[in-house]
């Protein structure tokens, strides 16, 4: 998903030739009737989970304790527990990343073996299933590394996760600063070190930031990879080295192991709804300013 | 070689970091095969094939350990949501760039990359409130192979339209303007013109999205009733690789639990292989080009 690239620049306006033939009335028609069909799943899909959810939301249910398994109480302990995993997680991804996107894209050219290497396994560690990412997050950090069941073996195991995707966006975001700019830092004899930090990232911010909040949206919208990882206990937290059950969890449990939990789960599914439609809001605002800034650019 | 020391620190800092990027999937990989290891041993990887059935963990008897049911499920909701999401997705991209007024493309645009972000808890939740007793309607049980496609099929079509999207914008203008200069019409362009050109960036688009619908667990395993089972027709239930490993991770022991790690094996394989696949195919028409 590519929200950096919104030319939807249509062929629509082109003029095309007679458009009298049989077949070409049924392939408009398909063509039509499946957007129309995708629009309509989705408009259900969410319309249903908000009318049946924010009937049950409040500002008790936020930070309420869950009681009777979560089919009464709130979200509270699972929404800090959630906020804690996605923090473990950005916290480890987003210098790894950012620095690995610096060396691939600035410091090494594309044609070496090594960068060809990292990027084919980047490639594959962008394919793995979730799913595996928990089997391999419960036996390297919860098992090998002794962390057990907690909120930091699952934020470390979506680090895993997120990463190739935080690497390729902000490598788009440093591939949009003007080669003119390195060449004037190398004109003025400024190190590497300054060049980046006073020019290069300055510039390829807003790039970064929408690579850091699809990552953060990925991250809080998975289930599979915590399951085994950062657990299903439902108290508040202590420390990272207690288990904490995300929101996604919670949502999954109350609906196939909860008689009786369809209510708080509509809830806890509009509050996850509501928050990944926030996240993407924020994502696009970043890219239109980027493209904003691009376009300045390219006009001066 | 620069003169600042400052440098060296800092370039050497990034390339650990890429270093250590790149071999996460190694990390990755050396763990399911240690993992599995004892259960390849053991149990010997021509048993998972030919036991008599998935009891990996009885109370008493021999453990078995089939897991052609599970492959099959696994195989047949791919394939069907596949089959289901494909032209839908297809179409939602010609219908983007070529059939759609400026403004509600803009709409439509929107509209597919909200669903791409989606969580799938959210697909599987919906599925089983909505779609399940839809189906159960029609033919109990309801939570069935069906159910499992149709989730499964809207989940992966968002990032299928956008993908073919981006292949139909590689497109060179001058060929589409080109059939119209030759009076071809709308259908006819998409068809002779554009559709060949974009075949490869088509065919990525959809191999990338069978690894993704094979490795999808949290949908699958919310509607698709889990009864291990070579399912008969799609309102029977089934159970998937992922799904299986979802619901008896928790309390597996060795050799199930290494048992498990083996279908997660099976899984990473199969999804690297795709990758692979889809870097080849490009590269072949990038050659060609």
């Amino acid at each position: 998903m590519n929200v950096a690239s919104n030319s939807t620049e249509s062929i629509y306006s082109q003029t095309f030739g007679s458009e009298e033939p049989m077949s070409e009335r049924v392939a408009s028609l398909l063509v039509c009737g499946a957007a129309a069909c995708v629009a309509m799943t989705f408009l259900w899909l969410v319309f249903d989970v908000f009318w049946s959810g924010l009937p049950f939301l409040s500002f008790d249910f936020l930070v309420d304790v869950p009681s009777s398994a979560g089919r009464r109480g709130g979200i509270g302990p699972i929404l800090v527990s959630t906020l804690l995993i996605l923090g473990v997680c950005m916290v480890v991804s987003l210098p790894l990343g950012l620095g690995a996107a610096l060396f691939l894209s600035e410091y090494t050219s594309e044609n070496t073996t090594s960068s060809r290497l990292v990027r084919y396994s980047l490639d594959i560690l962008a394919g793995v299933p979730s799913i595996v990412f928990g089997l391999f997050g419960n036996a390297f950090f919860c098992i090998y590394l002794g962390m057990g069941f907690s909120i930091l073996s699952g934020g470390l195991t979506l680090a895993c996760m997120v990463l190739p995707l935080l690497i390729r966006s902000a490598e788009e975001g440093l591939r949009s600063v003007p080669d003119e700019y390195r060449a004037g830092a190398a004109a003025l004899a400024l190190s590497h070190t300054r060049a980046l930090f006073q020019i290069i990232l300055p510039s390829a911010l807003p790039g970064i930031m929408v690579g850091l909040v699809l990552g953060l949206g990925r991250a809080i919208a998975e289930t599979a990879a915590l399951i085994f990882t950062s657990g299903y206990v439902d108290r508040f937290p202590d420390s990272l080295m207690d288990s904490g059950r995300a929101l996604s969890i919670h949502i999954y449990d109350l609906s196939m192991n909860v008689p009786g939990g369809n209510n708080n789960a509509y809830a806890s599914a509009t509050v996850l709804l509501a928050l990944l439609l926030c996240i993407n809001a924020v994502a696009n605002t970043f890219a239109h300013c980027w493209h904003r800034n691009l376009t300045a650019e390219a006009s001066t | 070689m620069s003169p600042y020391r400052t440098d060296r620190i800092l370039i050497g800092t990034l390339r650990c970091a890429a270093v250590v990027s790149g071999l996460i999937v190694a990390v990755v990989a050396l763990f399911l095969v240690s993992e599995s290891v004892p259960a390849l041993r053991q149990i010997g990887p021509y048993r998972f094939f030919t036991d008599s059935a998935w009891h990996p963990a009885p109370h008493s008897g021999e453990s078995t350990f089939n897991l052609v049911p599970m492959i099959v499920g696994t195989l047949t909701v791919t394939a069907g949501a596949l089959a289901l999401a494909t032209p839908l997705g297809l179409g939602s991209a010609m219908f983007l760039r070529f059939y759609a007024p400026p403004k509600l493309g803009v709409i439509y645009r929107k509209i597919i990359e909200l669903l791409a972000g989606i969580p799938s808890v959210v697909f599987g939740f919906w599925g089983l409130v909505t779609i399940v007793p839809l189906i159960n309607s029609i033919h109990a049980p309801g939570a069935s192979l069906l159910a499992g496609i149709c989730i499964l099929a809207i989940m992966i079509l968002p990032t299928v339209a956008l993908v073919s999207d981006a292949a139909f914008e590689v497109v060179p203008k001058e060929y589409v303007k080109g059939a119209a200069a030759l009076g071809l019409s709308r259908w006819a362009t998409i068809r002779g013109v554009v559709i060949p050109s974009a075949k490869s960036g088509l065919f990525t688009a959809i191999i990338l999205q069978t690894g993704r619908a094979l490795g999808e667990t949290m949908a699958v395993l919310m509607v698709c009733g889990n009864v291990v089972q070579v399912p008969k027709s799609v309102f029977e239930p089934v159970r998937t690789l992922t799904a299986n490993i979802a619901l008896e991770m928790a309390y597996a022991l060795d050799p199930h639990r290494s048992a498990l790690f083996v279908s997660g094996l099976l899984l990473l394989t199969l999804v690297a292989g795709l990758v692979l696949l889809a870097d080849v195919l490009s590269r072949r028409y990038e050659c060609s080009q």
